[in-house]
Order: C-alpha cells, then sequence, then structure tokens
C-alpha cells in the first residue's frame, strides 16, 4: 500500500503542488502542506481506500494543513491572507481543466532567469516532476546536501524577490518561452549524453524531458518551437536502444542497427515536426529536429541526404553557433559534396576530440588511410571519457586493418565535383 | 512590492564623453525618471557623484574610521539608485532593463526588505 500511496502520490504531485502554490503563494508552505498531506494519505488510504480524485483529496488535505501551519507561524498574518485570498477559491473540487495551466505558471517560476541555470534544473525536477532531493541528487551526479541547499536559496529567492507565479504576456512570452524550452532540452541531453556514471538512472533524465516536453505541448499546442523540441527528443529517443553494445559500448549512428530504432517514437516525432513546421516559424529546435528526422528516415548511413543535413547544419550554425554543430556541418559537408570542402571547414575549428574524429572520418572517406590514422590517435589523446577513447580506438584499429576501401564511401562522394 | 534598483556604471568611460554627449544622456536619465513617476512607481531616486567624492565610514571599537573614497575599488561604481513600487520581479526587471544606464552600465535589482510586516 504505502508503494501504491508514492505511485499516486507521484502522479499527483505537479499538479497539485502548482495548484497550492498558486493558493498560496509560498513555495515553502505548499511543499510543506503537500508533505503533510502525503502523511495523511499514507495513514488513512490503506483503510479507507485509495479516494475516487486522489489529487483533489491531496489538495484538500494540503490546504487545511497549510491553514494550520500558517496559524503557528511568524508571518501567519501575511500568509493567512494569501490563504483567504479570492485566488484561493479554486481549492476543493475534483482535479480540472485549470490544472494545466497551473502547471504552465510553476514551469515559468521554475525556469525564471533570475536563478541560476543549476536552480533551474533542480527546481523544475523538484516542483514539476515530483522528484525528492535524493533522486534529483543522483541524477544531476551531485551531492544530496548541495541540491537540498540549491533549493533552499532558489526559493528563498522566489519569495524575497517576489518572482511571480504566472505565465508571461506578449512581448516576454517568447523570451521566457525559449528559457523553458532551453531547462527541458538541458534535462534531456544530460540523461542522453551520460556516458560513465549510472547511465541507467540518468536516462530517467530523458523520460522526465519527454513528459515535461508533452506536458508543455499540451499546453502550448501551436507554438512550433515547443512541438520542434519535443520531436527532436522522440526522435534522439528512438536511437536509445540501438545507441550501446552488449558491452555498453556507444555506436556511432554509422554503425547502429536501424532495425532497433523506435519507429513509433520516430513517426510521432515526424508527425509534430510537420505540424510545426507547416506554422512557418523556423527556430533552432525545429532545425536540429529536422537534422534528426533526416537520419532517422534515411536507409542507411551511406544513402542520407547529405547536402540537405548540410544546409540545416549552415542554417543551425547561424543561430546556434556551437562547437559541436560547427563540426556536424564540416562533416556534413565533407560527405555530401568533397572530402576536402569537409576538411577545409575542419581546419577553422580548433583541436577538440570530436574536430579529429571528424577529420579522421573524412580522411578515411579520401582515400587518406595515413592520415586517417593519425587523426585517429590524436582523437583518442583527447576523448573526453572512456566510452569515447574506446570507439576512437577502435576506428584507429580498423583503418590499419583494412585500410578505407572504396566500399565505405558514400554513394555521392566523388561524383559530385563542385 | 518595492524594489531598488542600482545602477552601476564606468565612471571613467562616462568622465571620457564630451559635454554634447552627456547632455544627451542627462536628457535621456530626466525622460525616464519622468516615465517612471507618470506609472506612478518611483518613490525615490537619486543619481551620485562620483567616487572621487565618496567618503567612507566605519565604527569599531568604539571609535570611528573615516577613508577617502567608496568602500571597494571596483570596475563599475553604483551611479545612482531609484526605489520602485511593482507586482513582481518580472515588473521590476522591466523598468531596469528599461533604464538608459542598463545599455552600457548594469542595473542590479534588490527587493526592499519590508519593515512593515
Amino acid at each position: 500500500m504505502h508503494h501504491l500511496v508514492e505511485t499516486v502520490f507521484r502522479q499527483e504531485y505537479a499538479r497539485v503542488f502548482a495548484a497550492l502554490v498558486r493558493q498560496l503563494g509560498d513555495f515553502d508552505l505548499a511543499e510543506d502542506a503537500l508533505m503533510d498531506a502525503f502523511s495523511a494519505a499514507l495513514r488513512v488510504w490503506p483503510t479507507q481506500g485509495v479516494p475516487a480524485a486522489p489529487g483533489a483529496w491531496l489538495t484538500t488535505a494540503a490546504r487545511n494543513a497549510a491553514t494550520s501551519m500558517a496559524r503557528h507561524r511568524t508571518l501567519a498574518a501575511a500568509k493567512h491572507e494569501l490563504l483567504v485570498s479570492p485566488s484561493g477559491e479554486a481549492a476543493v473540487g475534483p482535479a480540472s481543466e485549470d490544472f494545466p495551466d497551473e502547471r504552465l505558471r510553476l514551469v515559468f517560476t521554475c525556469c525564471h532567469p533570475a536563478l541560476s541555470l543549476e536552480a533551474r534544473v533542480a527546481l523544475t525536477l523538484n516542483a514539476l516532476c515530483g522528484l525528492p532531493v535524493p533522486a534529483i541528487a543522483r541524477l544531476l551526479l551531485a551531492e544530496p546536501a548541495a541540491v537540498a541547499q540549491r533549493l533552499v536559496r532558489a526559493k528563498r529567492k522566489i519569495r524575497l524577490a517576489r518572482i511571480p507565479y504566472e505565465v508571461p504576456d506578449g512581448d516576454q512570452l517568447a523570451e521566457r518561452l525559449s528559457g523553458v524550452l532551453s531547462v527541458i532540452y538541458l534535462l534531456f541531453t544530460e540523461g542522453y549524453g551520460s556516458t560513465d556514471d549510472a547511465p541507467v538512472v540518468r536516462a530517467a533524465l530523458c523520460d522526465e524531458a519527454i513528459r515535461m516536453g508533452r506536458a508543455l505541448s499540451t499546453l502550448l499546442p501551436s507554438d512550433p518551437e515547443v512541438g520542434g523540441l519535443l520531436a527532436l527528443m522522440l526522435l534522439h529517443h528512438a536511437r536509445r536502444d540501438a545507441r550501446t553494445d552488449a558491452d555498453g559500448d556507444a555506436v556511432p549512428l554509422e554503425a547502429q542497427d536501424r532495425a532497433r530504432w523506435d519507429a513509433g517514437e520516430i513517426a510521432e516525432g515526424l508527425r509534430l515536426l510537420d505540424a510545426a513546421m507547416a506554422r512557418r516559424q523556423p527556430g533552432p529546435y525545429q532545425v536540429e529536429a529536422a537534422i534528426a528526422a533526416l537520419h532517422a528516415t534515411a536507409p542507411s548511413w551511406r544513402a542520407t541526404d547529405w547536402a540537405q543535413l548540410a544546409a540545416l547544419y549552415d542554417t543551425l550554425v547561424a543561430s546556434q553557433p556551437s562547437p559541436s554543430a560547427y563540426v556536424a556541418r564540416a562533416l556534413a559537408h565533407g560527405m555530401a559534396y568533397q572530402p576536402a570542402r569537409g576538411l577545409a571547414l575542419l581546419a577553422q575549428l580548433g583541436d577538440g576530440a570530436l574536430v579529429w574524429a571528424a577529420r579522421a572520418e573524412l580522411q578515411e572517406r579520401a582515400l587518406e588511410d595515413g592520415a586517417a590514422r593519425a587523426s585517429w590517435t590524436e582523437a583518442v589523446a583527447r576523448a573526453r571519457n572512456d566510452r569515447e577513447r574506446r570507439f576512437f580506438m577502435q576506428r584507429a584499429r580498423r583503418v590499419e586493418v583494412s585500410g578505407a576501401g572504396a566500399a565505405d564511401l558514400p554513394e555521392s562522394a566523388g561524383c559530385d565535383r563542385r | 512590492m518595492r524594489y531598488a534598483l542600482l545602477i552601476n556604471k564606468d565612471e571613467a568611460a562616462w568622465a571620457k564623453l564630451d559635454d554634447a554627449c552627456r547632455a544627451k544622456w542627462l536628457e535621456r536619465y530626466a525622460a525616464y525618471g519622468q516615465k517612471m513617476m507618470a506609472a506612478g512607481i518611483l518613490r525615490s531616486g537619486a543619481m551620485l557623484e562620483h567616487t572621487d567624492a565618496a567618503t567612507t565610514v566605519r565604527q569599531r571599537d568604539g571609535k570611528r574610521l573615516v577613508t577617502d573614497g567608496p568602500f571597494a575599488e571596483t570596475t563599475e561604481q553604483l551611479a545612482g539608485f531609484a526605489l520602485i513600487e511593482v507586482a513582481n520581479l518580472d515588473e521590476a526587471l522591466r523598468w531596469a532593463a528599461g533604464h538608459p544606464d542598463a545599455e552600457w552600465g548594469s542595473v542590479e535589482v534588490r527587493p526592499i526588505v519590508p519593515w512593515d510586516g
């Protein structure tokens, strides 16, 4: 029964918490009250059964708890005023249509730019995903005490600086929404890119991020970047099973068994992307999703539409000039046209592991075995973790054994003489 | 909810401006002050003389220590403040962002501790 109560609690947490924050106007009070309601549920539900509308039950119990707590607090007067204010009217009653809006308000508070990025991530996991401190600490590879401290400080700042609990209007919405999306995408990439420690645990971050992306796309169905982000996450997530081999080593896109990609997630991602792009308001998440979509729909690595990828990366680096986007752009150009074209782009990109790996890749395609081998060795020396190092070493060995054969060339390479 | 907008900027850069340019900025400050007043949010505000006119006082063990200059040497100096009363941080940030000095200095937004409870 304890387990059941916990499951229900977890499911209802974000909705109930969001409603309480709105009614009480205070994060801490809402949290304390909700914990109190949880204890009450653990006492009552085993004997009386789980109520038909557990969310409404928890909200009512928490609100009652908050009323008596506020009475006992030093700042009781101020808070009591909030408790009896008109905004508290929707206190009792079944979970209803206005719940999604409550959560939307909460997202904008948790992801407010006046909070540090670390605080935004922790707060989002805590308030919107309902994760307790130890779980957040595991996911973020941080000390529980540090996470707890981060949360306390963030909530304190929300209260003292009066960070509003509302969806920003007009001119601010676009700017603030992009902040929310970046927190969600950060959650996703943290989980997706996790290489060394506890990959299984951190995969839960991807699930949380997708869950939030879905919630956001329900709440803001007409925003193309919201749809683009969800599409992007789904299209990447679809590849998760094929990304590692039995030993847990990374399998590059090139070598992945495409039959192991999740067809359902790809289909959903493509559908979302189409709907988003039909609105003709392009944005970086849509571009990244379009890149992922090209890979997801290509029959093989060779038969990927590299020319279109190159064009998409050109667009991407114009708005999001990240080092990894520049490397991917150079690789796409080298794959679509001549390797030399990609190599020339790489020459401007410094000395990182990914730059050397992309260079090695293109040198293999150009049949420059010796140079490719040397580049893989450089990549090995700069690898950022063990898994990456093992992968680069394996590639270096492959060049030694076989030499890069013409069979490895993509069909378009060498044909297009632009 | 009351907030202090603390305006920080590089005094040296300001000192290098020619008179016509400085006059233009002063006009903009005045206009922004008018705008805040018209919106009914400005409670108080002032532009400060440069830190070369500052004197810092500390009281230690019953002794008064007086030193020339600001409390700390920094790249930007406190140049003025505005005390505003608005609903929440988002509104305060909007007013802070609109301040002319936000374009070349920085505006720190600090909530005022409510003494009346």
